[in-house]
């Protein structure tokens, strides 16, 4: 399990918040009840099976929507 | 493609903008009715693009977003031939959202500053023991850095090699410069002001002290309190509702142009952000003015407070105690101060320091014998002379008589929560000195400045004896004061204040108290910035300055104000659409959008109010 925060560009409407979220929790070996989108500082927090799922495929997931990651951090849980 | 379309929604804005002009000045300059249709219709689907894009993704994870309301009304527009409103809003739309992101950045600003305040790399010593620079998530627990003068210090360590003075304020507030040399402990995000050091790291990124402020202010300015969480879940239904709303309309009206106007009418877009915005700008102003806010739920429970509980007198009080009051018998003063000072400086109780600190530059003497006396004082001999210093029970050991004056004057001391120090030179009563703690300077005033703020009972809990105590509370106006506390009465006694059904904020030093800074509804820790505190507590003063708490509580007074306003706003606008389009001929899907791209803006310029905010004194 790792846990990852990603800084994105600012977040400006609350339903970028709801999509975000969907779109990540829709991910498989993403821990859903661990996925936490922060409206004004614009992160997403979430832990990850690094085993089934990358994180350059989460981003690239998040990017797909529309949204710049502006910086990824993986930890060790 | 869809990534280019949403990364050019500003630019697609200005070319609406200038096609819906090109437009107008065909229809009516040149009376060109074949013009106007293409420009507004080519304004239209460039308009429509981005936000058509950005629905579908939303529906995509099950979202209805105000995207898919606009896309369908613009979409409905275009079919009944429309063009001219279809432009309009789709235009109004983006350029709303451009507005909106310009001013929230505003809002945010307070806290970007003190995120920008992170330091960023480190001179790491590498394997061949050179130092290079490197990003400061590559500082490991255990490296050994280089901090050079100006250099702002990467981690939390501790200093191996050097000396310095070093800027603390961003951790303690405090704006004199630290000294620091080897085995002194240095924190993140402070300023090495001038000289060279080498540190070993203990904690770093998340886990160092200001890495933890930071966090918490940015969990902060998200959390979520009752009322937001409503409104939340409110518009998660709110969208569809207003989606089946506009169905209704037109399947019994059988009128698209009704039917899309209340979808664009419908958006909820400044309820959505009018509270996340006053959250953030009141958090961020908190953080600047040295006040940690831990979420919107704590603002709206501390702008309710009625009781403040302070956890000791030395919360109040300066915390040094200091010579109050004297009386001198006999003559010969100067040379008695002399034999005081002289005696006392072979003491390192806190009384002694606090009569040498009082006599000063006086004429020193060599002290001889000098007994400890347990529970009394300090009996020595000095120039001949035996000299005892002490209380009552140390001058009825040493046989000094007590005439009547120097009787009285030891009631009246007592009386104003002195703690005595008697001196004798030769079994002769010669100096009486009261010596208690000093109120903070500025503290009465910020007391009135709470009450003003409608905190209505003002209490002090403290171990000292109730004399003390008292002394206190009736100084500074105190509505309750209770001597001879230990933390556990003390966290009954707030049980107690609950259970009668006050609201209570407990300021405390946030370590042995943390019970009660538990058990309060609001839970203020005094730190200086240390972990305990940060973490127990609902919110933190820094570097424990008193003046900092009216301010706080001003606040979130208006911060949850601010909440209010905003809700209002959002509500009483979206009433007024609806009940225009019902009932007023003017009403029109352009005028609809305009209105609320600018309630949006509305509630967003009234959350940035709070960024300067202050106390009137």
């Amino acid at each position: 399990m790792k846990k990852a925060i990603i800084q994105l560009e600012p977040l400006t409407c609350p339903s970028c918040v709801q999509k975000i979220e969907g779109a990540t929790k829709s991910l498989d070996g993403v821990e859903k009840e661990s996925v936490n989108v922060l409206f004004n500082s614009s992160k997403a927090k979430f832990d990850f099976d690094d085993e089934k799922i990358s994180i350059e495929e989460i981003v690239k997931a998040i990017t797909a929507l529309g949204y710049d990651v502006k910086k990824t951090q993986v930890k060790d849980k | 493609m869809q990534r280019f379309i949403l990364g050019k929604k500003n630019l697609i804005a200005l070319i609406g903008g200038v096609l819906i002009v090109i437009g107008f000045t065909g229809e009516w300059g040149f009376k060109n009715e074949e013009i106007a249709m293409w420009a507004f219709a080519l304004a239209s689907i460039a308009g429509v693009a981005p936000i058509a894009i950005q629905a579908y993704q939303a529906l995509k994870v099950k979202v209805v977003s105000i995207d898919v309301l606009v896309t369908i009304a613009v979409g409905g527009a275009f079919l009944i031939s429309n063009l001219e409103e279809s432009a309009i809003v789709t235009f109004l739309f983006l350029f709303g959202a451009f507005l909106e992101q310009r001013t929230l950045n505003k809002t945010r600003s307070a806290i970007k500053e003190l995120i920008e305040m992170a330091p960023e790399s480190a001179l790491k010593q590498m394997e061949n023991g050179e130092f290079e620079e490197v990003e400061v998530d590559e500082v490991d627990v255990g490296d050994i850095l280089l901090v050079k003068t100006g250099a702002k210090i990467p981690v939390d360590g501790t200093v191996l090699t050097g000396e310095g003075h070093v800027d603390e304020a961003s951790i303690t507030g405090e704006s004199l410069p630290v000294s620091k040399r080897k085995d002194s402990g240095v924190y993140a995000g402070t300023i090495l002001e001038n000289g060279t050091i080498q540190i070993i790291a203990d904690r770093v990124g998340e886990d160092t002290t200001f890495g933890k402020i930071i966090e918490l202010v940015e969990e902060a300015q998200d959390s979520k309190s009752e009322a937001e969480r409503f409104i939340n879940k409110f518009s998660k239904y709110y969208t569809p509702a207003v989606l089946v709303l506009a169905f209704i309309v037109w399947l019994f009206s059988r009128n698209i142009e009704l039917a899309i106007t209340i979808l664009v009418l419908g958006c909820p877009g400044a309820l959505v952000i009018g509270v996340p915005v006053s959250n953030v700008a009141g958090i961020g102003n908190g953080a600047r003015h040295g006040v940690l806010l831990k979420g919107s739920e704590v603002i709206q429970d501390f702008s309710k407070v009625d009781t403040i509980v302070f956890d000791k007198t030395g919360t109040l009080t300066v915390g040094s105690p200091k010579v109050a009051e004297k009386e001198m018998y006999g003559n010969n003063a100067d040379e008695v101060l002399g034999y005081l000072s002289s005696v006392e400086k072979e003491s390192d109780h806190p009384l002694a320091k606090a009569v040498i600190d009082y006599i000063g530059d006086a004429k020193t003497y060599t002290v001889e014998k000098t007994d400890v006396v347990k529970g009394g004082g300090i009996v020595a001999y000095v120039d001949g002379h035996r000299v005892a210093v002490g209380n009552v029970a140390l001058m009825d050991q040493e046989n000094v008589r007590l005439n009547e004056k120097a009787r009285a004057d030891i009631v009246r001391f007592e009386e104003n929560g002195n703690s005595l120090v008697l001196t004798a030179v030769d079994g002769e009563l010669k100096v009486l000195m009261g010596i208690r703690d000093q109120i903070r300077p500025g503290v009465k005033e910020d007391l009135k400045r709470l009450k003003k703020l409608g905190v209505k009972n003002l209490v002090v809990l403290s171990g000292d004896n109730q004399g003390t105590v008292d002394l206190v509370a009736r100084a500074l106006g105190l509505t309750e004061a209770h001597g001879h506390m230990l933390p556990e009465n003390k966290a009954a006694y707030i049980e107690d204040l609950i259970a009668k059904g006050q609201i209570v904020a407990f300021v405390g030093d946030g370590v042995n108290d943390s019970p009660s800074i538990a058990l309060a509804q609001i839970g203020i820790a005094m730190g200086s910035g240390t972990d305990v505190a940060i973490e127990t507590s609902d919110v933190v003063l820094m570097n424990s300055d008193f003046s900092r708490l009216p301010h706080a509580l001003g606040l979130t007074k208006a911060t949850a104000n601010n909440m209010r306003q905003n809700i209002i706003i959002a509500v009483g606008v979206v009433w007024f659409l609806l009940a225009s389009v019902f009932f007023s001929k003017w009403m029109n899907m352009s005028i609809g959008m305009f209105v609320h791209e600018g309630s949006i803006l509305v509630v967003i310029l009234n959350g940035m109010r709070l960024l300067r905010y202050k106390l009137r004194r």
